[in-house]
């Protein structure tokens, strides 16, 4: 017999899908999407976002971390519809959110390249959105402490997180300015 | 740090100052990922793309009685679902040493008859979306008639025992061995004997396995995260397809570390691609991963150590087993690795080294970072600890009495042919670490750990290995680069540019790299064994170099100066002063047009060849080592056994850092891999069943759990790579376990001879000591020879 399924344009049974409204980096975007499908789904597979990462299904790798109403959340534990009507930046939108006008990239990103703070870089948007939004939340220098408890939640397999640590460091004193 | 002559001799000290190498710059792969826009295997999808499964094995050991795949090819939307009998060549024979021992036995693609792990392939599926696709994999149903099976490598050798493969229990059996080891004993004024078991553990890449399959222009192509773009080949043979209709691109990787090294989802999305004519993806899910990818060997390593009472070695024997799980892949590779390695840094005139990989119903192991030349680092590390213990020594005063030298044997009978400052890196380390840790309260115990290493850098020489680079210098100044060399994540692309860079005076953000491609690409070899710097860092340094000697003569004419006369830098191509005339780089080029002289170059690095004798043990084996010392201080928690670091500082002799950034990450994550290793990981199976299924029980180091890892770089200049670099990417992982194990011995009393270090076998310890004090005898698992004759 043939190994070649029949009936293989069908899609299998399940729900409805149906219409979701995400507002991603700024933009609205409708999407049709399954009931079932993540957030890590619609946001890597429909909406091209390549920085919001599958690692592990778990919420235990951070890959795809993004923030949600500027939290940071695993998109891997989280149904699309969950988020509609929040207002969802992941790293591609973070430019916006106090880089120099024009610019490629947002500070913090630069205080990575600069300290070397990655290598395969698999990790890198899930842990400059973490630090970003516990710099924010500090809203001053956090500690070395402060700063390695807040990326518990986001693996790196590659830079033994010494680079990480000093690049959040640098990005928080530049922004507390001289003291 | 910077390196003082206080501490370093010298002619140790850093090499001379270069334009571009020896910079910490940024690259282009950094800034794609850091602003995530980076294409890794996942991230890419075509028209009509079919999302592939694979079907695995619930059991360990069974004859596979009938699959029914019926009820799962019904599924809408499944567009195949294929088994062995749907393999042409459903047959993949590794022999990874190249023949010169190893038993040939093959695996299958999708198992037919037999079942001998748990997560063995046997059936693939091809559907519209993974949602149907998971359920057709659910309906797949498989009769199995369970046959006996064994689960470690102690049940694997003993008479009787279930085969796993009918050619025997046995893959390999390496032997080492120089001088008179019963006269070596006979020497001896002390005799120090262990056994060191250490576990398996997973690679645990934050990308998972991943690649899509299609066809383009009559040429199965593969787009996936490999270490190896060469399994164009296999693939080929598996679908009875000449090789050139099969291409490999590897993409960027989300790390590797020797997981991506074997083929993972190749064979799988090929065959699924090849009958659908569609193109196909696959992910392994994590879980799925955890089961089913190889994993690091566990080793158990007996060791006996004679020496003198002023700690000088003269006899050394190391029986070294390692649980290859069900099939060969690079397991024979590896046990040579660690045989090969068994001595570690020390001279030894008389050993007799023997290496096995063994056969159990576990998924298989196979390439991890250090490569069997890690493990062993646990046992001769622990021998020198227990060689000092005993002869009242420091840990630094009996390695240094038995450090190898340019110019020494190894016990395979070759010469050490480059630098050896391995003493430097030990007083380098001890320096930065300063003074030793003290108890901060009466419930703790602290120690201090040093432990060294001698890791090769390059595949064996038998294997002939070389590497190809291809330069073009464009119209408009701009260069590109050619290499068939994969990046897993460590800045292999990167290195070749700037090596190009210095040579050719290009800036770094001129140079284009177009790398992992087997049919556009010269071939490079595999990223793997450290080899990369070495073989494809001279492939480029050779091409970049032949390119500005075939340009130098036509700036000479254009210039009126002599061709030796001819400097290449920052885009200046002319007399190197600064007042002198120069033509740019497009101006170079333009005139090369004119005269027809070509701007383009492809050149190959060969390395040196040479053979070993597996019947006699002596030979020649890896092209050069790279050597180091780290430093671990921890604290103990009496109560709970649990080990923390509190400081750790790691040296190593890089022979010149290209790139220093690169090289401290390097070794930082190598170092906080090995801790990893060292006191937390393990991939748990009990009776052939996976008991680590989910991410979360893997315990993966985390910002929190360590400390900052501190990097002391020597750069000797006597690499064999380019420029004098050495390889550094396996390395920096060796030593870690050994430096936790022994600086919980001076913390303990008694040294730690298994891995994880778990919180458990600490307390374990820390009784085991309580008790050692309170009777006597009642010691560590290591014994010593005149000890056992007393009594």
């Amino acid at each position: 017999m043939s190994p070649t399924g029949e009936g293989e344009e069908n899609t299998v049974a399940r729900a409805e899908p149906m219409r979701l409204t995400l507002q991603v980096n700024g933009t609205v975007h409708d999407v049709i999407a399954e009931p079932s499908d993540t957030l890590l789904d619609v946001l890597h597979d429909r909406l091209g976002l390549g920085e919001v990462r599958y690692g592990c299904g778990e919420g235990v790798c951070g890959t795809c971390t993004v923030l949600l109403d500027g939290e940071p959340v695993s998109a891997c534990l989280m149904l699309a519809l969950q988020a509609e009507g929040r207002e969802l930046t992941t790293l591609s939108g973070l430019v916006a959110l106090g880089g120099e006008p024009g610019a490629e990239m947002h500070p913090l990103q630069e205080c990575f390249l600069e300290e070397g703070a990655l290598q395969c870089g698999f990790c890198t948007p899930g842990l400059v959105l973490a630090a970003y939004s516990l710099v924010e939340r500090v809203g001053g220098e956090p500690s070395e402490e402060e700063i390695r408890y807040e990326l518990v939640g986001n693996l790196c397999r590659c830079t033994g997180y010494t680079k990480v640590v000093q690049a959040v460091r640098r990005y928080a004193g530049s922004k507390a300015g001289p003291k | 740090m910077t390196l003082t002559p206080d501490v370093v001799a010298p002619e140790h000290l850093p090499v001379e100052a270069m334009d571009v190498v020896g910079r910490r710059l940024v690259h282009h792969d950094f800034v794609e990922k850091v602003k995530g826009s980076l294409a890794y295997a996942a991230d890419w999808q075509l028209p009509g793309m079919l999302f592939g499964r694979v079907v695995r094995a619930q059991v360990p050991s069974a004859r596979l009685v009938s699959i029914d795949v019926e009820a799962a090819r019904g599924v809408p939307g499944v567009a195949a679902v294929l088994t062995a009998a749907d393999v042409p060549h459903n047959s993949i024979v590794e022999v990874a040493s190249g023949g010169l021992g190893e038993a040939e036995v093959p695996m299958p693609v999708l198992a037919g008859e037999r079942v001998r792990y748990v997560g063995e392939p046997i059936a693939v599926i091809a559907a519209t979306s993974l949602q149907a696709a998971d359920e057709a994999a659910e309906l797949v149903t498989v009769d199995y008639e369970d046959l006996p099976g064994v689960y470690d490598v102690d049940a694997a050798l003993e008479s009787g025992a279930p085969l796993v493969h009918e050619s025997g229990n046995v893959l390999v059996n390496w032997r080492i061995a120089c001088g008179d080891v019963a006269a070596g004993f006979g020497e001896a004024e002390e005799i120090v004997e262990a056994e060191y078991r250490s576990q398996r553990v997973e690679h645990a890449y934050l990308e998972p396995e991943a690649g899509v399959a299609y066809i383009d222009n009559g040429v199965l192509t593969l787009r996936v995260a490999t270490q190896v773009i060469e399994h164009a080949g296999t693939i080929a043979r598996i679908l009875n397809l000449p090789m050139n209709r099969v291409r490999v691109i590897a993409t960027y990787m989300g790390g590797g570390f020797g997981g991506k090294e074997d083929m993972t989802v190749e064979p799988y999305i090929a065959l699924l691609a090849w009958y659908t004519r569609r193109p196909v993806k696959m992910v392994w899910d994590r879980q799925e991963s955890l089961v089913a990818s190889t994993k690091r060997h566990p080793f158990v390593m007996r060791y006996r150590t004679g020496v003198k009472r002023d700690g000088t070695i003269t006899a050394w024997e190391a029986d070294i087993v390692g649980d290859a799980g069900a099939y060969p892949c690079l397991s024979p590779r590896v046990l040579f690795a660690a045989a090969a390695c068994a001595c570690g840094p020390y001279r030894v005139p008389n050993a007799a080294i023997t290496a096995k990989a063994v056969f159990t119903n576990q998924v298989p192991t196979s390439a991890f970072r250090g490569f069997g030349a890690m493990q062993v680092t646990l046992a001769y590390e622990g021998q020198m600890d227990l060689v000092a213990e005993r002869l009242g020594l420091s840990a630094a005063e009996v390695r240094e009495r038995n450090f190898v030298a340019k110019g020494d044997l190894l016990p395979t009978g070759e010469l050490l042919e480059t630098a050896v400052h391995v003493s430097d890196t030990l007083r380098v380390a001890l320096a930065e670490a300063g003074e030793p840790p003290r108890p901060s309260s009466p419930g703790l115990l602290t120690g201090r750990g040093v432990a060294c290493n001698r890791q090769p850098y390059g595949r064996t020489r038998w294997f002939r290995d070389r590497a190809s680079a291809w330069m073009t210098l464009e119209a408009d100044g701009t260069l590109l680069i050619r290499s068939g060399i994969t990046d897993l994540g460590g800045g292999q692309a990167a290195s070749l540019c700037q090596i190009a860079a210095e040579v050719l005076g290009v800036p770094l953000e001129a140079i284009s790299v177009h790398i992992g491609d087997s049919a556009l690409n010269p071939p490079a070899g595999g990223t793997y064994a450290t080899r990369q710097l070495y073989m494809s860092g001279n492939a480029a340094l050779k091409a970049a170099t032949e390119l500005k000697d075939q340009l130098a003569p036509v700036a000479a004419e254009m210039l009126d100066i002599a061709v030796g006369d001819v400097s290449f830098r920052n885009g200046r191509v002319g007399l190197d002063e600064p007042s002198a005339p120069f033509l740019t780089v497009p101006e170079l080029v333009a005139a090369c047009s004119a005269r027809g002289v070509s701007t383009t170059v492809l050149s190959t690095f060969e390395a040196p060849s040479a053979s070993f004798d597996p019947r006699s043990g002596q030979g020649s084996t890896f092209p050069d080592y790279t050597y180091g010392t780290h430093v671990a201080d921890v604290e103990i928690d009496r109560e709970t056994g649990e080990v923390r670091v509190l400081r750790y500082v790691a040296c190593h002799d890089v022979g010149r850092a290209i790139n220093p950034l690169r090289v401290e990450g390097q070794v930082q994550g190598g170092v906080m891999q090995g801790l990893g290793y060292a006191l937390t990981e393990e991939i748990v199976i009990e009776d052939g069943v996976p008991q680590s299924m989910l991410f979360a029980d893997y315990l993966v180091p985390t910002a929190l759990d360590f400390p900052d890892v501190e990097v002391c770089l020597i750069e000797s200049g006597e690499g064999k790579g380019p420029l004098g670099a050495r390889g550094i990417g396996e390395p920096a992982i060796g030593p870690v376990a050994a430096a936790i194990a022994a600086a919980v011995h001076q913390a303990v009393g008694l040294h730690p001879l298994r891995t994880p270090m778990t919180p458990e076998r600490v307390l374990a310890l820390i009784d085991q000591a309580d008790g050692g004090r309170a009777t006597a005898g009642a010691g560590p698992t290591s014994t010593t020879k005149k000890e056992q004759e007393k009594t």
